[in-house]
């Protein structure tokens, strides 16, 4: 015990001497070496995110702002130019709306399909794996391949759909020629790619319901398949479906290959998208300026509504 | 009100068998709890009740009625799950109200808002409201009706999964280890409240526990599972004080029973741990025997005598009013703990040696293999050599 207050007295004797100017020396060099280790820490991903993406999307709001054509050795600034021609042009305009009704016809057909999906292999005990894989391999698959096997299915003449619609005694359609039928052929193309991604996604989220919840909705009487879906399953993935409505969304909105190798866009601009858009006016007609200022609408819409979505679905499907 | 029959339940879950042949008869307006350790078969025997999973073999009657077959929401039973079950994105109303609202309303009346105006649809739903809110009343929740799951506390939302089980009045009320997710104080209030709603409403409860305090203080009787059987089932005291079988004087009682091997010397002696005890057996000399001793039922004794135990003190436990001593014993590989009241063992050091009393009357002898030997009618406590008690 009289150790004890022998060593404390020392210390406070210690400290009013030379203390406090020590400690706040040491504080501060505590605070750089953190400030230090922070940007440590931070620099390689900070680097890498300079690199490769602030400086490109900074090069193309410039380029967007002058009159440079791919391969050029000169270019004069043009101010908004650039968006003044986008805004009036009649084929940005038809663009932009093939790819909203795109979206608009891409997100529900993949949300509700691969919902649809997740829950029947769920409810069933053969053979998941296998109807698992199977769902998910158009999303494993290069796009450019499948879609070179749809063109082959779609032909007009020898493709296996119009044969068995023609067997069917049903009408066919010359698919992908067809200005009506093109951009929506598209999106069943589009919901057919993502519906593996949307269905391991609901699958991941279904598993991750309690049982309790299942068993009380049994006890409180919500017991029959559609009571259960309304009272548990639905609400139980909402933040699982509004992860899966963003991606999708965003997928839809950058869709380009199979436009690219199916369609290139047409009859005329029937099935024309933003990013096909951006493609030909840049490497096609070598407008880079006039390409790079779709590309920064494009940019504006894409964060734009990731935004609002976020925003609006947080408010009512986190319950925690 | 209901009686819950239980007859010769099994369930397997591929090569393990998890209950092994339940009966159970539960009267009108019982507490009945269910006590085992983890994996005993005990929350399986509930789900059984409930509907939630079918038996293998054997038949349950509710109010003389077999339910076998029958969809949960048939059974007229309520469960308050360990988790709480709370659906997270509704209120604690609409929580409370689901019972109901599925009972009473159609599929039509239920839509969200062309369901007021369906026929019938708003009178049944403001009856809803007032019996939901009368409940939420009754169990102090009232002012959280509007909060979601997620803004309560552990006690509250115990309250609400409560309140949802009582709102419809079922005729039994299943518990499935309700309290174990709170913290240790307010698992004492809680249990308190629980004790208090069955004396109010008055239905029969099965109550699913492994906390041995939860079932002695809550049950009018308890049954004791291990590995899928009933070992006894009885009221709290006959449990603890009178039980048929080693493992369940083993799992009650804290701390636990002191388990000592013995053998008969001769009718009316035990030899056990280097001294001789005098108990009466009805079993012949030379035949093993196991004694168990609660730890209060020895008592300090001043010399080495005829009936008692001499052992050195391991370590010693301060209760307050009471001492745990952890005594070696010669031939025994476990120490023997005794309970000695504070203010009559007032010097006892590690390393000392000590001579417990025991109390004959409250030695449980078992057999080898665990069952009880119960002594013949008329050899009661007072048949038995005393032991001289110094204080």
């Amino acid at each position: 015990m009289g150790k004890a207050v022998a060593l404390s007295g020392a210390a406070d004797g210690a400290c009013p001497a030379g203390g406090e100017p020590t400690s706040s020396l040491a504080a501060r060099r505590r605070a750089v070496a953190e400030v230090l280790a922070g940007w440590t820490l931070v620099g390689p991903a900070a680097f890498l995110l300079i690199i490769l993406f602030f400086l490109p999307a900074t090069g193309v709001f410039v380029i967007a702002l002058t009159d440079w054509q791919f391969g050029a050795r000169s270019l004069s600034f043009v101010g908004l130019t650039n968006f003044r021609e986008v805004f009036a042009d009649a084929g940005f305009r038809t663009s932009l709306l093939n790819t909203v009704f795109y979206v608009l016809m891409v997100v529900p057909g993949t949300v509700v399909l691969g919902l649809l999906v997740a829950l029947l292999v769920e409810s069933g005990r053969s053979c998941r794996s296998f109807y698992r894989a199977v769902h998910f391999l158009p999303f494993m698959a290069t796009i450019t391949a499948t879609a070179i096997a749809w063109d082959a299915l779609l032909h007009p003449a020898i493709g296996l759909v119009n044969q068995i619609l023609a067997a069917l005694g049903l009408p066919v359609a010359n698919w992908l020629r067809d200005e009506n039928t093109a951009l929506t052929v598209l999106a069943v193309i589009g919901v057919w790619q993502n519906l593996g991604y949307a269905m391991v996604l609901f699958l991941a989220g279904l598993k991750s319901i309690p049982q309790d919840l299942y068993d009380a909705a049994d006890i409180d009487g919500a017991d029959r398949a559609l009571d259960r879906l309304r009272t548990v399953t639905l609400p139980m993935l909402g933040p699982v479906s509004m992860f899966v409505v963003i991606v999708v969304a965003l997928r839809a909105f950058e869709t380009f290959d199979t436009v690219k190798v199916l369609t290139q866009g047409g009859p005329g601009h029937a099935s024309e998208v933003l990013l096909y858009t951006l493609y030909r006016e840049s490497f096609e007609y070598l407008h880079t300026g006039y390409g790079a200022a779709v590309a920064v609408v494009f940019l504006a819409i894409v964060v734009t509504l990731t935004l609002v979505q976020a925003r609006a679905m947080d408010r009512t499907v986190h319950y925690q | 009100m209901a009686s819950v029959q239980i007859d010769g339940i099994r369930k397997n879950y591929g090569p393990t068998a998890v209950l092994r042949g339940v009966s159970l008869s539960i009267a009108d307006g019982e507490f009945l709890t269910l006590l085992g350790p983890s994996g005993c078969g005990k929350s399986t025997l509930l789900r059984i009740l409930a509907g939630l999973d079918v038996q293998d073999a054997g038949s349950i009657s509710i109010s003389e009625r077999a339910v076998d077959g029958l969809r949960p929401k048939l059974r007229d039973v309520a469960m308050v799950f360990q988790s709480y079950a709370l659906y997270p994105h509704m209120t604690v109303a609409s929580n409370m109200a689901l019972p109901l609202r599925m009972r009473r309303l159609s599929a039509m009346q239920r839509l969200p808002v062309l369901g007021r105006l369906m026929p019938g649809g708003a009178r049944i739903s403001a009856e809803i409201d007032a019996e939901v809110t009368r409940t939420a009343g009754l169990l102090g929740i009232g002012h959280l009706l509007e909060r979601k799951p997620g803004q309560l506390s552990g006690g509250q939302r115990q309250r609400v999964a409560v309140g949802r089980a009582m709102v419809r009045h079922p005729a039994v009320f299943l518990m499935d280890e309700p309290l174990s997710n709170l913290d240790a104080k307010l698992r004492v209030q809680m249990r308190a409240g629980i004790k208090e709603l069955h004396q109010r409403i008055g239905a029969t409860f099965v109550y699913v526990t492994h906390d041995q305090a939860e079932a002695m203080t809550l049950s009018d009787r308890v049954a004791v599972m291990l590995d899928g059987e009933l070992l006894q089932v009885a009221p709290p005291q006959d449990i603890y004080a009178d039980p048929d079988d080693r493992r369940v004087a083993e799992f009650i009682g804290s701390p636990r029973i002191n388990i000592l091997d013995g053998v008969v010397r001769e009718r009316g002696l035990i030899d056990v741990a280097g001294s001789t005890l005098g108990i009466e057996a009805d079993a012949l000399s030379g035949v093993p025997l196991t004694l168990g001793v609660r730890p209060e039922a020895f008592q300090l004794a001043e010399h080495r005598g005829p009936d008692t135990l001499t052992g050195s003190v391991r370590l010693i436990e301060h209760m307050g009013s009471d001492l745990f001593v952890h005594l070696d014993l010669p031939g025994i590989d476990h120490p023997l703990i005794a309970r000695l009241l504070a203010e009559r063992a007032p010097r006892i050091a590690p390393g000392q040696t000590l001579h417990l009393g025991v109390r004959a009357d409250r030695v449980l002898l078992f057999t080898r293999d665990g069952r009880r030997l119960r002594r013949e009618a008329g050899q009661g406590p007072g048949s038995v050599a005393p032991f001289r008690e110094i204080a």
